[in-house]
């Protein structure tokens, strides 16, 4: 009973448990939602899919499921008697309702099963077979009073689309492009809470202790807060190619300074050379040499490199290579130095993920950074955050 | 029992079957949903129509799973054995009851409300998995177990800000309140303003999907501030005219302030504003 249904929904990449299932089971049982393939629909959702993100996947999986049913010849045997119970739907009017045959909701079912049996290849209008358009109780578009609709757009006598086809949790999806506050969802995931600084907190359970060694004598200890203490340093790469992903990169920009509280960022042009920037008004004249930066924060910090690594492969591989200016030494190295000073790193890439192969540069930045390039959509970026969070 | 929203709150369906089917089969109702649109009342609003006691745990960041169950008021006892109080003989005298314990001891079943569980720490619900599940906890300073008299009905609201384990979320029903379509928002407005004038409620509302809709807002205004800036239009005896001005060119509705609390975001929608008007 509704294993199939189970079935499809893992494999649609749905986190489903078997645990889920048994309790939607058990409510079916209990009856905690009505025969009707709305209020099954919900139900489903309330039980088996835990995360706002994932309500789209359920939808088009629900909706798969739902148009599988007609499509399969011989399927008739598997039909499960809820889901027929379910598709039934009542669309006209009494008076139009009396003028057609009523079936009764058993034979009507049991036509189905027939029809379905006789049904070979697609068919359209007629007032017998299942297909769309015409007055034959089955199939959608049909103006039948006790009419089962099966997938597709209905004749729009009510409410056509249904929920799940209406898909409008889209924009929940974690695959999709972000916003901001996708972002920052994504970014909370760098918290680590550490006590540093003052201490200012009385700590409880060490006065305890402190007190109980002291046979009794009050002993107080104090500790510091806890503070978020990620550091992060934020390379990003303006001008050029990157005028496209400029939404992006403010986006992820704006989430980072609101979440970290030690961030600190430069710009860059297509690869990082022996000196970056913090201001692009005045990039020509305020440079910072990499190497300073090198020695001044410590391997604690965590490299985010934000750019479309698209470029021409010498000005990462040759020196000489940057079209701005001359540099003695080639990007790669200098990326080395970067990645070898702050082991934790990540390079996030706003192009889309199928293009990254067909571009030579890409490939090469991959390899520098040892595969931990990941797309700015909000799955890659907690992917990223999640191996940024690794201890190194 | 069943719970068919209130006087007071427009639930849409699929939030009713959520919450009976929470009912029904006795498992945690987890709420997500943007700010504003009701998550914390929704508790309230289910303990006041089924008649049940409500009891609300608000998490913070420092809140400790064990906070529920009970505390050991530690610091008592060792300030009342200095100064030689009777009472520290028993520790059952420092035992604090927490929400949990008390929702468990209630004489009629409950509903406990876990606010926030987001902004504890990410262990937090882990170490509540046994406590939901079983409903019942150990006491270890007393060696008692307390069992809840009733499974309390139990409601968990998460903004989103860490994710929850899979564990957890494997035990609950879950459910996103999506911010309500226009039919809907009619509805809560109702409720909430019975004797409104239509014309200036279908003005204001239109203002209101309008300004919904403008990019790059840092917040949009939800259902709580539509309903705040309602109130102070009532207030002000705001005539539904002036939400429009009469050469149909664009402004600034009245104390959009209500509505845009983000002083970037009502610049912004101040400099929207002025630049179609000279379009015009």
């Amino acid at each position: 009973m509704l294993i199939d249904f189970f079935l499809h929904l893992k494999s649609r990449r749905l986190p489903v448990s078997t645990r889920e299932f048994l309790t939607l089971l058990e409510g079916l049982r209990e009856g905690v939602c009505s025969p009707s393939v709305d209020e099954f629909y919900y139900y489903a959702r309330t039980c088996l899919v835990k995360d706002e993100a994932h309500y789209d996947r359920f939808d088009q999986a629900f909706g798969e499921y739902f148009g599988h049913v007609t499509e399969i010849p011989g399927l008739e045997a598997e039909l499960p008697e809820e889901w027929l119970r379910a598709l039934a739907r009542r669309l006209l009017s009494p008076e139009e309702r009396a003028k057609l045959e009523k079936l009764g909701w058993d034979k009507l079912m049991e036509e189905l099963r027939k029809r379905l049996a006789e049904q070979k290849g697609r068919h359209q209008g007629g007032s017998k077979w299942i297909g769309t358009g015409g007055s034959s109780p089955f199939g959608n578009s049909g103006y039948h009073p006790e009419g089962v609709r099966i997938g597709g757009e209905s004749a729009g006598n009510r409410t056509a689309v249904k929920v799940w086809e209406k898909r409008e949790y889209r924009n929940l999806d974690d695959s999709v492009e972000l916003g901001t506050r996708n972002i920052k969802i994504a970014l909370r995931k760098l918290r680590r809470f550490a006590r540093e600084g003052a201490a200012e907190e009385l700590d409880l359970d060490g006065t305890i202790a402190a007190t109980a060694r002291n046979a009794g004598w009050l002993d107080l200890l104090m500790r510091p807060e806890r503070h978020n203490a990620v550091k992060v340093l934020l390379f990003v790469d303006v001008g050029g190619s990157m005028e496209d992903h400029v939404r992006i990169c403010e986006e992820l920009f704006s989430a980072c300074r609101a979440e970290f509280k030690h961030l600190e960022h430069f710009y860059f042009h297509n690869c990082v050379y022996e000196s970056v920037w913090r201001d692009s008004r005045r990039r020509h004249g305020e440079r910072i040499p990499v190497s300073d930066l090198l020695h001044k924060y410590g391997p604690d910090y965590k490299l985010i490199l934000l750019g479309d690594a698209t470029m021409s492969p010498y000005e990462i591989l040759h020196p000489h290579g940057s079209i701005e200016h001359m540099n003695s030494e080639p990007g790669a190295a200098w990326l080395r130095r970067l990645l070898d000073a702050w082991p934790s790193a990540a390079w996030l890439n706003p192009e889309p993920e199928h293009l990254w192969s067909w571009r030579q540069s890409i490939g090469i930045i991959h390899k520098i950074v040892g595969g931990r390039m990941y797309p700015t959509t909000l799955a890659g970026i907690e992917h990223a955050i999640r191996d940024l969070s690794r201890k190194h | 029992m069943r719970f068919e929203g209130s006087q007071a709150y427009v639930a849409t369906p699929d939030l009713l079957l959520a919450v009976n089917a929470a009912v029904r089969l006795q498992r945690p109702l987890l709420i997500k949903g943007e700010p504003g649109t009701g998550k914390t009342l929704l508790a309230e609003e289910v303990a006041g129509a089924l008649g049940l006691e409500l009891f609300q745990w608000h998490i913070k960041s420092t809140t400790k799973a064990q906070q529920g169950l009970y505390e050991y008021d530690a610091v008592s006892r060792l300030r009342d054995s200095q100064l030689g109080d009777g009472r520290v003989k028993d520790i059952a005298n420092y035992i604090v009851k927490g929400v949990l314990w008390q929702a468990f001891e209630s004489e009629k079943p409950a509903v406990v409300l876990i606010d926030e569980i987001d902004k504890a720490d990410i262990e937090f619900p882990n170490d509540l998995l046994r406590e939901l599940d079983r409903m019942e906890f150990h006491v270890y300073e007393t060696r008692e177990t307390v069992r809840a008299r009733h499974r309390p009905l139990i409601f968990i609201t998460s903004n989103n800000e860490k994710e929850l384990p899979d564990a957890f979320l494997r035990r609950c029903f879950f459910h996103y309140i999506r911010f309500p379509d226009r039919e809907t928002m009619q509805r809560i407005v109702d409720v909430h303003f019975p004797g409104l004038k239509k014309a200036l409620l279908k003005e204001a509302l239109e203002v209101f999907f309008e300004l919904r809709e403008v990019p790059g807002l840092k917040k949009k205004p939800s259902t709580s501030e539509l309903l705040d800036w309602l109130k102070l239009l009532v207030a002000e005896d705001i005539p539904p005219e002036a939400l429009r001005s009469k050469d149909g060119k664009v402004i600034v509705p009245p104390l959009a302030g209500a509505m845009l609390k983000n002083e970037q975001d009502l610049h912004l929608f101040e400099r929207l504003v002025h630049m179609a008007r000279q379009n015009r």
